[in-house]
Order: structure tokens, then C-alpha cells, then sequence
């Protein structure tokens, strides 16, 4: 068998996985890996703007293919731009492969030019991670990678290969059969846990399913939809349970928490079973756990034992891949009604819209994502920053297309947007891509926009702008006596910065235009931005303030006449 | 939730980083570990932990659930509530003269400790057992003048013929990667 170097034994080892695309940036510590590309023309490679997009852009590009994203950076700088993206994906189970080029074995822990300790500086934000000290080892540590990134709760998994290790030459061996003996998720719920759920589910009278991740993750909207059904249990989705459940569905609630739907808020409060399935009792959901949920039992599924207890305490947890355990309940399941429980959730959802857009002729930033939803049919996918924009996009959001909205949730990142909605594109090349952004974590990562030019990516960017940073702004507002500080911000000309990068720059600040600029932006076969000028100081409502009990949930004032409700 | 000292026995590859990566687990809740020893273990190529930490019952479970998720931890149990033989070692150097050096050295016999080494001015103790009794002859030898004092920290193993945390089907774990246990250098180790 010919012997190969390092970096291509690496490249091997991708094809054996059948990666297809890498987000990159070359330094001198992977240039070999650069150096073997060309020998893999099955493999594509988009040079990112800054390694953080690289991350990111993957992250969004795992969310929606389902398949692991694959991250290559130089040593130093090149990884430790990496963090902030890799963090995000081990906050929300995103599976990401990094790869990145160490300094050459002698100079480690010398401090050589361009080292940085990067297996010891995302230990606590990576599933796993290894130093690669011998050519022999790459191929086992990449299948390992993959392995560990992509089953049991995903995550993000690092591999550190110094220079020299990627020029030294071996034979490629992949293995068949990764075998960690500290490793074996448990995949399939407990028999005799799914049957007690399911003894609670027949005795529960105001019963309630809290839908998160885990759900789109093990693409389990199918079977979670066959649960909700047949005992007709009424779904909540979490911000990143979006797309877990049809929108239209009647018995989907929408999104609890501190920006959720008031309505929901009180249910939680209200009823007798709450049942868990794949997401892990946050805090923006929970509010303070001592007074959360004080009537129900808790059924909890997850893949992950380390979340059961974590937050609140259950009275039946299940361990298991949410798709497998919702299939293992469904025969256990018997057909129920709960009228009544329905009957006072309508009138919780009458009596406080939460969501209302008010008739006004300003320019409302909800306004405009609700009509970016209206218009881009039902097949459109979105990514979103961080903020009131990203709040305000998950309100609105019900759409039936499933696992099509990504957003940065647990690290709640700034800046995820334009690179995650390039992810998305590069996984939905043919449908409609909008990256729903803010105008201040559109200028973390804007230097990514070049790509849509270079890679022909006909994103849709909307800025809702409101030349504030919108959430802290509304924060120094409600608890900081509105000292406004350090909120507002020299604004480039975004249409200008759009025409430089190649793509097509709108500026909208009438409603009136609303609708013509979307549909423009709809029609124009190439990547577009549209700056909207949005009203500077709307507040994002329901909002449930820090440290108190869902109940506490101060709802939207009373919209006497609602262009929209829900 | 009362707090108390907890005995913890992990089964870990021995492989670079591990115990930064255990150790991170337990920095990022805020633990402080007060002892943990490290060595071989039966299986080739895994190694056994003893640590002890104090904290509520609960959090020390939910630490536990997180030191899982280390992949190269193979098994991990907390074994306050078992019937355990729990050990520490000591090796304690005080000063003695000529005239005092017998009067140490009954203290030593009493506690079945050992004098292994022995200077002019001074004589180096070895003393095995529980944490109270290591703190009784440090106790009883320090009027005489405490030089120097290393202690092992807490090793611990479940009673009876069980084994105390076992791999399953762990053989050679530690030989997953081709070139491992070739007597190459790495940089950093498991201590």
C-alpha cells in the first residue's frame, strides 16, 4: 500500500466520512492540508472571511443537512478565532468537526510563533478533543471525531495536528469500528420509564409537551407530532424547538420564556404534567425554578443523563434519543381530548395576544419579519442573530417547513447570522435563504458577506436596523433607570457596504415599501440586503424579567388594533 | 442539602490531558478537590482516581454525570455510602536528637508506622491510614518538631470480592490508537 502524509490521510479520512465541504482558512501551520486539497476535487473548500464565520457557517450548515460541519484553521490565532463558534455549537449540541494545524511537535510548549494551547483552551466548550503527536494516530483520532461529534448528544470535537505530523508519511488505515470504552450513549429509553410516562400521560388532565432541540436534532417532528395527536396534548416549542412542530398545527403554542408567549407562560404554570422532550429546563424557559411549574408532574426526555435533575426535578426521566423514545411511547399512548384544558388555553391565548402587531403607519421592526415570513412561501429558510430581532423572529415564526429556523441559542451569539445563513444556503443551495440580522451583530460578522459574491449565494440579508443595540437598549430602559449607554453606534451605509461586496443593497424606511423590497429581494436571482430603517425603540414583549416566576411575565399592552394576531 | 467529604473512585485512560480535563469538570461547578491520587490500574492502560471533595449529595451527582462526559473517563461511582478500605500514606520528617529519638520512635510503633530513614538531626516516618490516624501521629510527632510532611491523599476500594469501579469489556483500552504504549514521548502526561 503507497504511503501517504498526514494531510492526506486526513483528506481520506473525510471522503471515508463522505464530507463534501469544509469552512476554512489557511495559515502556515495547515498549509500541508491546503497542499493535498487539489488531489480531492469531490471535496469543496469555502474560504471564509475570519475563522469565527468559518464555525458558525458550519454550525448553521450541520443544523439543517444533519450532517456534521467541517471547520480546518491554522494554529495561534486561526484556532483561538475558532472559540466563540465552537462554544456556540457545544451550547446547542450542534455536531462540528475542527481540525486545526498545530505548530510542529518540537516547538510545542515553547511558545512558538503562532502557538496557542488549543486542545487546552476549549476542554470546557468541546465535546472532546486530541493532539495528534504521530502520523499514525490521525486517521483513528478523525474517526473518533466524527464518531463522538455526531451520536449520543452532539457537539463539537477538535483535532490538533502540528505541521510536521502532516507531512510524515503512513499508511491510510480507516478504521471500521470506533471502539470508546467510556462512550456509549444510551440511544433507546428505558421500557419500563416509557410505560410509566405513559400511565402519567392517561392520568394527566392539563397536560403539556415542551419541545426542544433534541426533537429537531433526531428529526423526531414526525413522532412527536403522532404523540401530540393521538392524546391530543397541546406542544410547546423552545426558541431552538422551532421547526420541531408545524406552526399551523392546532395544537402548537408557540414559544415560552422570557420573550415567549404570555399565554404559554401561564400554562406552564397551570398544568398537571409538563413533559420534557429533548431540551434541558434553560433559564430563559423556566424563570425561577422554585416557583416554576408548580403543579405538574415532570416526564423528562433526553439523550443526555447529566440533563435529568440538572434543573428541575422529574418525576419520570427517560434516557434515550428523542425519535426512538417518542416511537417506543406512541403504542403506550391512549386517545384522550382534554377539552377543558384546551378550552382554557383558547382563552388564555384570546385574553392575552402577546404578539399583536399594532395598525400604526411606523415602520414596526415585527412588522417587517412577520412580512418577510408572509411573503417567502413556505419553503424559505431563516437564520438570525442575537437580540430583539432574533425574538421578535421566533415569535412570528410558524412555519410548517421543519428545521428551518437556526438561531444561536444557549450562548446567544452576536454575529451568527450572516455567516450561519451562508451555512444554511450552502445546505438548501435551491431554496430561499434570509438571514434575518441586527444591526449590531451584523457588524461582528459582515466581512462574510464577500462569500455570496465569490460562492454565488443568493442569500436575502434583512438588517433590522434600529440603530440601537435593541435588547440592551431595552434592558437600560426597564431595570437601569433608561440610561442609555453605549447603545447607539456609528452606522456604515450598509446598501453601500453591500454594493462593495457584490450584492445588491436596498434601504427601506417607509412601510409603504415593505412589501415591494421583499419581493424584489424574492425575485433577484443573487444575494440582497435590505436595510431596514425600523422604529428605534420598540420593546420586545411579553418579557418575563430576570430572577422572577413565569407568572410574573409582564404581557405586550393591549393592542386595540392589531394589523396581525395570532 | 448538608455537605460532607465524598470519596469518588474513576476509571480513566491514561492518555495527555485527561486529568486537565477531569479537573475542569470539577473548576467549572466551583469544587475544590481536597486530595486525588492517580495510578495504574489492573487493565493495561487504564488508570484508577480516588479524589475526595466536599459538597451536597446533589451536586456531587450532578458533577459525576458531567465527569462522564470525558470520554476517556470509563466509569465513575461515588463510593461514600459503600463499605470501603480507605487509606492514605504519609511520610513525615521531624526532628529529633539523640535524646528524644526513642521517645519517637515508640510514638511510631503505637501507630504501627515505620522509621525509614534516619539522620543526625533527624528521622523520616512513614505512617499508612485513615486520614484520622495520619492526623493523630502528625498530631503526636509534632511537638518534636515537624520538618517536613507529604501526604498521598485517599485511596480508596470497595469491601468484598466486588470490584470497586471495573471496565466493561476494557481490555486494552488504552491500545485504541496504533502507536500508543510505544514508550514515545508526549508532550504533557496523565500527571
Amino acid at each position: 500500500m503507497p504511503k501517504l502524509n498526514g494531510a492526506e490521510i486526513v483528506m481520506e479520512c473525510l471522503r471515508k466520512e463522505g464530507v463534501d465541504l469544509i469552512f476554512g482558512y489557511p495559515g502556515g501551520a495547515n498549509l500541508p492540508m491546503y497542499d493535498a486539497l487539489h488531489k480531492y476535487p469531490d471535496i469543496r473548500h469555502v474560504l471564509v472571511r475570519h475563522e469565527q464565520g468559518a464555525a458558525h457557517a458550519a454550525d448553521a450548515y450541520a443544523r439543517v443537512s444533519g450532517k456534521p460541519g467541517v471547520v480546518w484553521a491554522t494554529s495561534g490565532p486561526g484556532a483561538t478565532n475558532l472559540v466563540t463558534g465552537i462554544a456556540n455549537a457545544w451550547m446547542d449540541s450542534v455536531p462540528l468537526v475542527c481540525i486545526t494545524g498545530a505548530v510542529v511537535s518540537w516547538l510545542i510548549g515553547r511558545d512558538g510563533f503562532q502557538e496557542a494551547d488549543i486542545t487546552g483552551i476549549t476542554i470546557p466548550i468541546t465535546k472532546h478533543n486530541t493532539l495528534v503527536l504521530d502520523v499514525e494516530d490521525i486517521a483513528p483520532a478523525i474517526a473518533e471525531a466524527f464518531q463522538i461529534a455526531t451520536t449520543g448528544r452532539p457537539g463539537p470535537v477538535l483535532v490538533d495536528i502540528p505541521r510536521d505530523v502532516q507531512q510524515q508519511l503512513a499508511e491510510f488505515e480507516y478504521p471500521d469500528k470506533v471502539d470508546l470504552p467510556g462512550y456509549q450513549p444510551t440511544v433507546v429509553g428505558h421500557p419500563q420509564q416509557v410505560k410509566k410516562a405513559a400511565q402519567l400521560i392517561a392520568e394527566a388532565e392539563r397536560p403539556l409537551i415542551l419541545a426542544g432541540h433534541g426533537v429537531v436534532i433526531s428529526r423526531a417532528a414526525d413522532e412527536l407530532r403522532e404523540v401530540a395527536e393521538k392524546a391530543q396534548i397541546p406542544v410547546i416549542t423552545t426558541l431552538l424547538g422551532l421547526g420541531g412542530f408545524p406552526g399551523s398545527h392546532e395544537l402548537n403554542q408557540g414559544m415560552p420564556g422570557m420573550h415567549g408567549m404570555y399565554w404559554n407562560n401561564i400554562a406552564i404554570q397551570e398544568c398537571d404534567l409538563l413533559i420534557g422532550v429533548g431540551m434541558r429546563f434553560d433559564d430563559r424557559v423556566t424563570g425561577s425554578l422554585k416557583h416554576f411549574a408548580p403543579n405538574a408532574k415532570i416526564v423528562h426526555i433526553d439523550i443526555d443523563p447529566a440533563e435529568i435533575g440538572k434543573n428541575v426535578k422529574t418525576m419520570v426521566p427517560i434516557v434515550g434519543d428523542v425519535r426512538n423514545v417518542l416511537q417506543q411511547l406512541i403504542p403506550h399512548l391512549q386517545p384522550a381530548r382534554h377539552d377543558a384544558w384546551r378550552a382554557r388555553l383558547a382563552e388564555l391565548r384570546r385574553d392575552h395576544p402577546s404578539i399583536a402587531i399594532p395598525e400604526t403607519s411606523r415602520l414596526l421592526p415585527q412588522y417587517v419579519i412577520k412580512k418577510i415570513y408572509e411573503l417567502s412561501g413556505p419553503k424559505a429558510y431563516y437564520a438570525t442573530g442575537v437580540g430583539q430581532h432574533q425574538m421578535w423572529a421566533a415569535q412570528h415564526f410558524w412555519s410548517d417547513n421543519p428545521y428551518s429556523f437556526v438561531t444561536s441559542g444557549g450562548l446567544g451569539t452576536m454575529g451568527f447570522e450572516v455567516p450561519a445563513a451562508i451555512g444554511v444556503q450552502f445546505a438548501r443551495p435551491h431554496d430561499t435563504v434570509w438571514a434575518i440580522c441586527g444591526d449590531g451583530g451584523f457588524q461582528m460578522t459582515m466581512e462574510e458577506l464577500a462569500l455570496c459574491t465569490e460562492y454565488e449565494l443568493p442569500v436575502k440579508f434583512a438588517i433590522i436596523n434600529n440603530n440601537y443595540l435593541g435588547m440592551v437598549r431595552q434592558w437600560q430602559d426597564a431595570f437601569y433607570a433608561g440610561n442609555k449607554q453605549s447603545v447607539r453606534m456609528f452606522q456604515p451605509d450598509f446598501v453601500k457596504l453591500a454594493e462593495a461586496m457584490g450584492i445588491t443593497g436596498l434601504r427601506v424606511s417607509d412601510k409603504a415599501q415593505v412589501d415591494a423590497s421583499i419581493e424584489a429581494a424574492l425575485q433577484h436571482p443573487g444575494a440582497v440586503l435590505i436595510d431596514f430603517q425600523v422604529e428605534d425603540a420598540e420593546d420586545c414583549y411579553p418579557m418575563m424579567p430576570p430572577g422572577v416566576s413565569l407568572s410574573d411575565t409582564i404581557d405586550q399592552p393591549k393592542v386595540e388594533q392589531p394589523e396581525y394576531a395570532r | 442539602m448538608s455537605r460532607r467529604l465524598h470519596t469518588i473512585v474513576a476509571l480513566v485512560e491514561n492518555r495527555p490531558g485527561v486529568l486537565n480535563k477531569i479537573a475542569s469538570k470539577w473548576r467549572q461547578r466551583g469544587f475544590n478537590i481536597e486530595s486525588l491520587t492517580v495510578g495504574h490500574s489492573e487493565v493495561p492502560g487504564l488508570s484508577r482516581m480516588t479524589f475526595t471533595v466536599d459538597g451536597a449529595a446533589h451536586d456531587i451527582e450532578q458533577v459525576t454525570k458531567q465527569l462522564y462526559k470525558v470520554i476517556e473517563v470509563v466509569k465513575i461511582t461515588d463510593v461514600t455510602e459503600h463499605e470501603t478500605v480507605a487509606r492514605e500514606l504519609a511520610l513525615i520528617k521531624v526532628a529529633a536528637t539523640k535524646d528524644n529519638r526513642s521517645a519517637i520512635i515508640e510514638i511510631v510503633d503505637l501507630f504501627r508506622a515505620k522509621v525509614v530513614d534516619v539522620a543526625a538531626d533527624a528521622v523520616v516516618v512513614e505512617a499508612t491510614g485513615t486520614e484520622d490516624k495520619i492526623d493523630a501521629i502528625v498530631g503526636m510527632l509534632t511537638p518534636y518538631g515537624l520538618k517536613e510532611l507529604v501526604r498521598t491523599g485517599r485511596v480508596a476500594m470497595v469491601r468484598g470480592a466486588g470490584i470497586t469501579v471495573t471496565a466493561p469489556g476494557a481490555n486494552g483500552a488504552g491500545q485504541r490508537y496504533r502507536s500508543a504504549g510505544e514508550g514515545k514521548p508526549r508532550v504533557g502526561s496523565l500527571i
